[in-house]
């Protein structure tokens, strides 16, 4: 398949492999740990993962630390309870990307809330929740508006889209985050063990390679966007570990093939027309962060479900059993956490990371969780 | 008769009758169901010409759309039950078909659906002998169920076992994984995407006759359904003990399905199928049974993909495209699209 195969060719896989090795080994020699890069987004986790990738490097010199980019995981019960609210006010019908159906929140999710008769359809872009919307017209339809930057110009246009088209049965229920205050409380916890970082390659074509200047230049790490594919990946961890061989701390791209350097005009210009920071914005595992959401300006109040229909608004604690901030932060694996894989498991997640396929704990627990041998020779498999 | 069912079809009386004879009994039509009585009557004696064991299983079916590109819900629910004899190695003999339909379903697309059935059971030299009829209002239903249960019957000697599995042995795949689970959801019209995926949706019974000839001692046969191949290699590893190494690069997808997949973040090896078929067989003889698949037109895509290894014992190892190893788990729950 053309665009997709190219990036995962194997033997060019195991050359980057061998190169990391060669480069890495001597550095975490010297540190008498693994080197620790931090791949900041969920579809990182997830190819590392799928594709087998960290099974290819040697655990004693490079350990992958999986960051806290996916947008499904890290909403905070409360905020679900809100959008469970909503969700089951009968007039309503409530649109929601897949993964968003299994979050738990205090009480159930909205797999279950369907179970019970909410009205909540699977969709694949706010354009197909708008067009709920048209196609009924008697109805309120509220779109749970989800993800980091990469998300966000698709909302956008379509809340300037309903306006255009002066849709009145629209509204989107707001938990857009974004990345950088996140990266940088990461970055200030003073336990960090984090050695570079593995940049989101799809935030980063919306908002350009820029506005991790600051990672480099203050906090003194390495920071390259990435691609998705294996071998960007593994191209990219190359240059991470390369900057930190040569004493180096940029702010390179791998995936210049999507990431322009200043982001998208035009993306940005509808983010910057729809939504504004809050002051906080709540992140299940990490707490409140400051300046790290979005919400709709006041002039879009007419398509705020947040305005629209009374909700909650409930601060929920985390479970107090949880450890997701420490491996969020890399001090601790995920096999480490003293509920993984017992109280907390995909079927019954207590905590954010096993809630969705790009979660760090779901992930390990679906393809992590027992230690998987070389394989045997499959040479004679096919037979020619 | 009317151009649409009603609550008068499912009645007892006239209406009911009308649709039987007028619309059932042509669709399936054979001696046993003609006689209309309340039973099927089956020969003893026919039945143990084919072997020493009856095969008996049961299946329902609901699915939206009811017809889709490739089948529709007849012709799965007669191939789905085919395919749970059939992997047992039985002869597929005799269906039972219940049907729970919904009033205002156009008698026409009935009508269609129940000769699909009927042509789908005479194309392996099976019968529907039994059969009942239910309508329920409007909302009680969504359109039509259907229930379909079959016997079969196990020639002597023959066993092919979940538990069969051993160290050595070669894993096949008759053909292209995941056509039916894209087919339906492009069918459903939620995706903006388009692509030219037909249902698989296929009785396996002749290649599995086919796979006997080449290889008397198949280990593990299973149709892979719902919860895709993935999740029946995790039966055969739990059940046999083993682990089951597969490699991704052999696995045959077809283009579209690998794009699709990609675009959702759906993994083709979760996907549903209704006419492939996974088998665990000697090693020494999965050439020769893959040579016999390959002849035949239901395993023209048919390959090995992988080996059974003693350890880690319960588990499905792939070893990914770039070289990489990953656990191939049991689903939880369905699979769902990821955000970005």
């Amino acid at each position: 398949m053309r665009f997709s195969d190219e990036f995962r060719d194997p033997e060019k896989a195991h050359a980057l492999a061998r190169a990391i090795a060669a480069l890495a080994t001597p550095l975490a020699e010297t540190r008498r740990r693994p080197l620790q890069i931090m791949e900041v987004c969920g579809g990182h986790t997830h190819t590392i993962f799928r594709f087998g990738l960290k099974a290819m490097l040697p655990e004693s010199a490079v350990e992958f630390v999986h960051g806290p980019g996916c947008p499904v995981c890290v909403l905070p019960m409360g905020r679900v309870d809100d959008a469970l609210s909503i969700a089951r006010n009968p007039a309503v019908i409530f649109a929601t990307f897949g993964d968003a159906m299994r979050v738990p929140g205090s009480h159930g999710n909205l797999l279950q809330a369907k179970a019970d008769g909410a009205d909540v359809r699977m969709v694949y872009s706010p354009l197909d929740a708008l067009a709920i919307a048209r196609a009924n017209a008697s109805r309120e339809v509220v779109f749970f508006a989800l993800g980091f930057e990469t998300t966000m110009p698709s909302t956008a246009l379509t809340i300037l889209q309903a306006q255009r088209e002066r849709i009145q049965n629209f509204s989107l229920f707001c938990n857009h985050i974004t990345i950088v205050p996140t990266m940088r409380a990461i970055l200030d916890c003073k336990d960090l063990a984090l050695d570079g970082f593995l940049g989101p390659g799809h935030v980063s074509m919306v908002i350009g390679n820029r506005p991790y200047d600051f990672i480099a230049q203050r906090y003194r790490r390495p920071v390259v966007v990435a691609g998705f594919e294996p071998l960007d990946l593994l191209q990219s961890l190359w240059m991470v570990i390369k900057q930190i061989a040569e004493g180096r701390c940029e702010v390179e791209n791998q995936y210049t093939r999507i990431v322009p350097e200043a982001g998208n005009a035009q993306a940005l210009a509808a983010v910057n027309e729809v939504f504004e920071l809050r002051e906080f914005f709540e992140w299940r595992g990490l707490g409140s962060i400051e300046e790290s959401g979005v919400r709709m300006r006041a002039k879009y109040a007419a398509y705020d479900a947040e305005v629209k229909f009374s909700v909650p608004n409930l601060r929920i604690a985390d479970p107090q059993a949880c450890q997701c901030a420490e491996v969020l932060k890399g001090m601790i694996k995920p096999k480490q956490c003293r509920v993984f894989g017992k109280e907390c498991t995909p079927e019954r997640p207590l905590g954010a990371l096993m809630v969705s396929s790009e979660g760090a704990c779901a992930a390990y627990y679906q393809y992590g969780r027992v230690p998987i041998k070389e394989p045997p020779a499959l040479a004679a498999w096919p037979p020619p | 008769m009317s151009a649409t069912i009603t609550m008068a079809h499912g009645g007892g009386g006239r209406a009911m009758r009308a649709l039987i004879e007028g619309v059932l009994l042509p669709a399936f039509h054979n001696p046993w169901l003609a006689t209309l009585e309340d039973q099927a009557r089956l020969p003893l004696a026919e039945l143990a010409a084919h072997g020493d064991r009856l095969a008996f299983t049961t299946d329902s079916y609901v699915v939206t759309p009811l017809e889709f590109p490739g089948a529709d819900i007849g012709k799965l629910a007669v191939c789905g039950t085919i395919n749970d004899l059939a992997v047992s190695g039985a002869r597929p003999l005799f269906l039972s078909c219940g049907l729970v339909i919904e009033e205002g379903l156009a008698l026409s697309e009935l009508t269609r659906i129940a000769n699909s059935m009927g042509r789908a059971a005479r194309e392996v030299g099976a019968q529907i002998v039994t059969g009942d009829t239910k309508v329920v209002e409007r909302g009680a239903a969504d359109r039509l169920f259907i229930n379909t249960s079959g016997i079969g019957v196990v020639p002597a000697a023959l066993d092919i076992a979940a538990t069969r599995a051993q160290p050595g042995d070669a894993v096949i795949v008759s053909g292209k994984l995941g056509d039916h689970g894209i087919a339906i959801l492009i069918a459903r019209n939620e995706l903006a995407l388009a692509a030219d995926v037909q249902s698989d949706c296929e009785s396996l019974y002749g290649l599995i006759v086919a796979m006997r000839a080449a290889c008397s001692d198949i280990h593990c046969l299973r149709d892979a359904t719902r919860g895709g191949a993935a999740t029946v290699l995790n039966e055969f590893a739990a059940s046999s003990g083993v682990c089951i190494r597969l490699r991704e690069a052999s696995i045959p997808l077809r283009d579209s399905v690998r794009g699709a997949c990609e675009l959702l973040g759906l993994d083709p090896l979760y996907l549903a199928n209704e006419g492939k078929l996974l088998a665990i067989v000697p090693g020494d003889c999965a050439d020769a049974v893959v040579h016999a698949m390959r002849a035949h037109p239901t395993g023209r895509d048919a390959a090995i993909v992988g080996e059974v290894c003693a350890a880690p014992a319960g588990l499905v190892i792939l070893s990914t495209t770039i070289g990489g190893d990953r656990v191939v788990d049991m689903l939880t729950g369905d699979q769902l699209p990821r955000i970005c």
